[in-house]
């Protein structure tokens, strides 16, 4: 069994969000919530992240980019949308260059509400996310001893 | 046997450069240098073989040498009037003076005072080691020389083919290096001393544009001045010591005589022109107008060791006086300015120069310091820097044929794009800087002798002029391995030259494998020839460790290779915020347009650079070497 | 080479990885009380390479495994040379080389980050190189050998004689851990100007390598300060660790407490630190000699 589950790192993205998300997701990492004691660990870097939490809408500028960024993290991984713009494209859903929400252009597993989203909100967006990453682990293993065993 | 292998060293290339001077077909002329070249090695190791065979016993003759001083006179005269000749063509009158002066002043000597008559000749385990770096080193340059210039002509249609006079001069100056090396006296010393000063001069201008012609007479100029004071020290030290042995004179310097003091900083000083120390770095620096094979030639191999080797011989005299600490603050200082400078460079060839400087500084450093356990460190230096560089100045030769660049910066990712030369490049430089290679060890040999001389300046030298070392060659080094997806070079190296490659790389890996056991073998012994004492620089411990880590060494990337190799992994695209266009290279401008990540090492030329360092660091060797030199002369004739 | 220098070295082997992520916890906790946060359990550092190393392996080119595992396998042979209580300043040599693989680790990827990281690290190396000399070249002259074996056998502390050339080394330390204010080149702190600099295209497999030898890194730096301290008297062994422990909480400190500085002011300040502190200690050394 993988015990993955004590150390998930985030990368954060920020999509067109009106950066009231970006700040609440901030707001957790300060020490009023300090996520830190989950192990959480907000890394900017893609390669080493397995939380991908995104914030803002898609449009069509950085649809390559959030596609990017996923296809960059290693297996196993999680994707969370925080705010209903994350979540469903929320008020700008009908801009000229919004494409809607991120599940547009990724798989989504978590969708945090709120807008924007609170801390707590977002912290037990994670915590689903953390557990879901656990069990996404522990199939990756299964699945990689499945090859070795088909060699 | 000896006895004729030595005049035949000196001789025999001289005949070669006869010959391909007149033979004008290219591939008669080829097979002139080869078979040149072989012969030279052969008779190289011939003459090592029987010297160890015999024990390893010094070898000294007198010869009879009415008729050979009347050549070494005429020879000297020739020289001097060919080289006014070409003062007053090019209109440096005064470069004229240098030259005329000195000559004058050994022919009255010569012909006037008498001298006492003592060996001429002079073969013992150093000046075997210079015929093999010589012999070896200089013939495989020779034979890369063969393959180069062919190149060098396809692509510099500009400059006038006059390769018969190039390979000419390249055969002299092996003749002229053998003498140097295997003479005693010093009379024969300074004419081969001269001899080299001029080939030098020549293959600097060999292209003979303008740049050339300024380089070659400021190289001309030091190299004379350097000339100047040698013959005004043999001259001194021929009147009031009444020998021109140069044994003996370190034996009276030894003994403190103030005559032999003088005579000996005079030479010492001499070796510091030669060895491109400071404030004499520019002729070394200018030198790299000329084609490839003559910088690797004279600046790495074998002409700037001249002046390291003379100082070698001198060194027992140079210990705890005023000449050794004149020579090691020089040296040292040199060291680490030098390094300074290599930094700011991005052409390849000038990093070489600096770097060949700062080294040849350490050198002299070592021979300044002048104790048996810096000689040491000294010799692995010398040996390991000749095969290195030479390595190093063919290749970036041979790399600069296939991609018309020697711009560092244009190296990028060279070991995937030619993966040939950038290997060569690669091992060349790893073994100037890297543990446990050679020139790290010998590195931290000196740094120990030097605290144990009390020597602070030293030290600090040291420290500080390391880690601009490790920087400037890491740089680089890195820059090769960058890899991106660039198509390949096509490699046009001539298969001559890849001889010469080979042959280098496979001694240099050789020697660094072999490097305790030549230690004990060779290098300690040479020491206690030259000093009369045992040492014991390198205790059997540190041997023991110093052949487990280099057997480590090799073997840890291997172990890694071997890992890495069968890993199932998952190649991703390089982070550059999402918007890499797939190619790794390529990102999305704010336009929506792809635009290209262009990376670049850190030079800081502005802060360092040799425009801003290279004029206070001549102003402090030149006030240092005045006030020594003074200082010296005073404390001898009080 | 006694028996007890190979135990110690077999120790090194084995321990130092459990040594190094414990400290590495206690830097984490530490910092986080200091934050007024709670922060990460102890163990942290053992949850973050064990997940790591259960990832699928990726790379963005193969070369940079082959890099960083020579890397590894360098600064272990560095710890191990130095517990069989061999040459300080071979120590030293092969600590360089090892950090040369760091950098070739992060060049070969040919991405900006990282990339610029390196070049960063580079200077770094160059800022922190002759203070680490210059302890090696202290430390002879207050024993008399570069042998680690008798360095430790003396009767006197060399701190002693050396309190210069220690505070040399401790403020390079600083440079060498990638601490702030001279986390130039990567580090551990989230968001900064170069992503994560150096370590930027590592992931999984590689930065759980990067991270392990990190922990053979510090512990064999930690040995390096406590060299100052170990005499002949065993008691000087808990001293050591005393003074390991509050140099190592001093890094924290000052890790906690300042803002990154450039590149330039780094080179000087190190080499300024360097040249006073420890040319003085130096120059005195051999005066009295």
């Amino acid at each position: 069994m993988a015990k993955v589950k004590k150390s998930p790192w985030l990368l954060h993205y920020d999509g067109s969000s009106c950066n009231g998300c970006d700040i609440e997701v901030l707001a957790s990492l300060t020490p009023v919530y300090d996520a830190e004691r989950f192990g959480i660990e907000n890394t900017g870097d893609p390669m080493q992240a397995d939380i991908f939490l995104v914030t803002g809408g898609v449009n069509t500028q950085n649809r390559d980019v959030v596609r990017q960024l996923y296809e960059q993290m290693p297996n196993p991984k999680v994707v969370v949308a925080v705010g209903v713009c994350a979540c469903t494209g929320g008020v700008f859903k009908d801009c000229y260059n919004i494409l809607g929400g991120v599940d547009k252009v990724i798989p989504v597993d978590i969708y945090v509400p709120g807008c924007a989203a609170r801390p707590q909100a977002i912290i037990d967006g994670l915590v689903k996310a953390i557990d879901l990453f656990e069990k996404r682990a522990n199939e990756w293993e299964t699945s990689l001893k499945g090859v070795k065993k088909g060699e | 046997m000896i006895d004729w292998m030595v005049p035949f060293l000196i001789g025999f290339p001289l005949l070669i450069a006869l010959l391909v001077f007149f033979v004008g077909n290219h591939k008669l002329r080829a097979m002139i240098i080869y078979t040149g070249a072989a012969v030279i090695m052969a008779v190289t190791a011939a003459l090592t073989v029987t010297f160890f065979m015999n024990g390893a016993q010094t070898v000294k003759f007198a010869v009879e040498t009415e008729v050979i001083d009347h050549v070494i006179l005429c020879t000297e005269l020739f020289l001097m009037i060919f080289v006014s000749y070409l003062c007053f063509k090019y209109r440096k009158y005064w470069i004229a003076l240098l030259s005329i002066v000195p000559t004058l002043l050994i022919a009255w000597f010569d012909l006037t005072v008498p001298k006492e008559a003592l060996t001429h000749i002079y073969v013992d385990r150093l000046a075997v080691l210079m015929c093999l770096i010589i012999g070896f080193v200089g013939s495989m340059i020779a034979v890369y020389a063969a393959g180069y210039m062919h190149g060098y002509h396809v692509h510099h249609t500009e400059v006038q083919d006059r390769r018969n006079v190039f390979y000419a001069l390249l055969f002299i100056f092996l003749s002229a290096m053998f003498g140097f090396v295997l003479s005693s006296d010093l009379m024969w010393i300074d004419l081969f001393w001269e001899i080299t000063s001029v080939c030098s001069f020549l293959l600097i201008g060999y292209t003979r544009t303008e740049e050339a012609i300024t380089n070659s007479f400021r190289a001309l100029w030091m190299n004379l001045l350097g000339g100047t004071a040698l013959a005004v020290g043999i001259v001194f030290g021929g009147v009031f010591c009444g020998t021109t042995n140069l044994q003996r004179m370190v034996y009276y310097g030894r003994a403190g005589i103030g005559a032999a003091t003088i005579t000996i900083a005079l030479i010492a000083f001499a070796a510091l022109t030669k060895s491109a120390q400071l404030p004499f770095s520019g002729w070394l620096l200018g030198a790299m107008v000329a084609p490839t094979p003559s910088s690797a030639l004279l600046h790495s191999a074998t002409m700037v060791k001249a002046g390291v080797y003379i100082l070698f011989r001198l060194s027992p005299a140079l210990h705890g006086n005023m000449t050794g600490d004149m020579i090691t603050f020089v040296g040292g200082f040199t060291f680490l300015a030098a390094s300074f400078m290599a930094i700011a460079n991005c052409d390849g060839k000038k990093v070489l120069a600096f770097s060949t400087i700062s080294n040849l500084g350490l050198m002299v450093a070592c021979a300044g310091m002048g104790t048996s356990g810096t000689i040491w460190a000294g010799v692995f230096l010398m040996i390991f820097h000749a095969v290195s560089k030479s390595l190093l100045f063919q290749d970036i030769g041979a790399v600069e044929n296939s991609i018309h660049s020697r711009n560092i910066e244009d190296m990028h990712g060279l070991l995937f794009r030619l993966p040939r030369l950038a290997t060569f490049m690669f091992i060349g430089i790893a073994c100037m800087f890297l543990a446990p290679f050679g020139m790290l060890i010998s590195k931290g040999s000196t740094l120990k002798a030097s605290i144990d001389e009390g020597n602070i300046l030293m030290t600090l030298f040291i420290c500080f002029g390391s880690a601009a070392t490790a920087f400037y060659w890491s740089k680089w080094m890195g820059k090769l391995l960058q890899k991106n997806n660039d198509g390949r070079y096509v490699d046009v190296t001539r298969r001559n030259e890849l001889v010469s490659l080979y042959f280098h790389a496979t001694v240099m890996v050789g020697l660094c494998l072999f490097y305790p056991a030549m230690s004990t073998s060779f290098v300690h012994p040479l020491v206690q020839e030259l000093y009369g004492t045992v040492v014991d620089v390198l205790p059997l411990s540190t041997l023991v460790l110093m052949t487990v880590i280099i057997l480590a060494v090799f073997a840890i990337p291997l172990v890694a290779y071997g890992y890495t190799k069968n890993l199932e992994t998952e190649r991703k695209l390089s982070y550059m915020n999402g918007i890499n266009l797939g190619d790794n290279k390529h990102f999305v401008g704010s336009m929506g347009e792809a635009r290209q990540a262009n990376l670049v090492n850190f030079y800081f030329d502005k802060l360092i650079g040799p425009e801003r360092l290279m004029r206070p660091s001549c102003v402090i060797t030149v006030v240092v070497l005045v006030v020594m030199i003074c200082m010296i002369v005073g404390g001898a004739v009080v | 080479m006694s028996m007890n220098s190979i135990l110690w070295a077999l120790a090194y082997l084995i321990l130092a990885p459990f040594i190094g992520g414990l400290m590495e916890g206690f830097d984490r906790k530490i910092s986080a009380r200091m934050q007024r946060r709670v922060g990460p359990p102890l163990l942290q550092p053992f949850y973050d390479v064990k997940k790591l190393l259960n990832k699928e392996i990726i790379i963005v080119s193969r070369g940079q495994s082959l890099m960083m595992i020579t890397y590894m396998l360098m600064m272990i042979l560095t710890g191990v040379v130095f517990f069989l209580g061999m040459d300080l300043l071979m120590c030293f040599f092969v600590l360089s080389t090892a950090a040369a693989f760091l950098y070739f680790a992060a060049m070969i990827t040919n991405s900006p980050y990282s990339t610029m990281g390196a070049s960063r690290e580079l200077v770094q190396m160059m800022a922190y190189e002759p203070a680490v000399l210059l302890c090696a070249v202290g430390l002879y002259l207050a024993t008399g050998s570069f042998y680690v074996r008798d360095m430790i056998a003396g009767a006197w502390s060399p701190i002693l004689k050396l309190p210069g050339i220690f505070i040399a080394f401790v403020f390079c330390l600083t440079i060498k851990l990638r601490k702030s204010p001279f986390d130039t080149s990567t580090s551990r702190h989230p968001h900064q100007e170069l992503v994560k600099g150096l370590t930027t295209e590592m992931g999984a497999r590689n930065l759980a390598f990067y991270t392990i030898t990190e922990w053979y890194e510090i512990v064999f730096l930690m040995a390096v300060v406590a060299l100052f301290i170990i005499n002949s008297n065993p008691l000087s062994y808990v001293a050591a660790v005393i003074v390991v422990a509050l140099v190592y909480f001093l890094e924290i400190l000052i890790d906690n407490s300042s803002a990154r500085i450039k590149w330039e002011k780094m080179i000087i300040m190190a080499w300024t630190c360097t040249l006073v502190f420890a040319g003085v200690n130096m120059i005195i050394l051999m005066l009295i000699k």
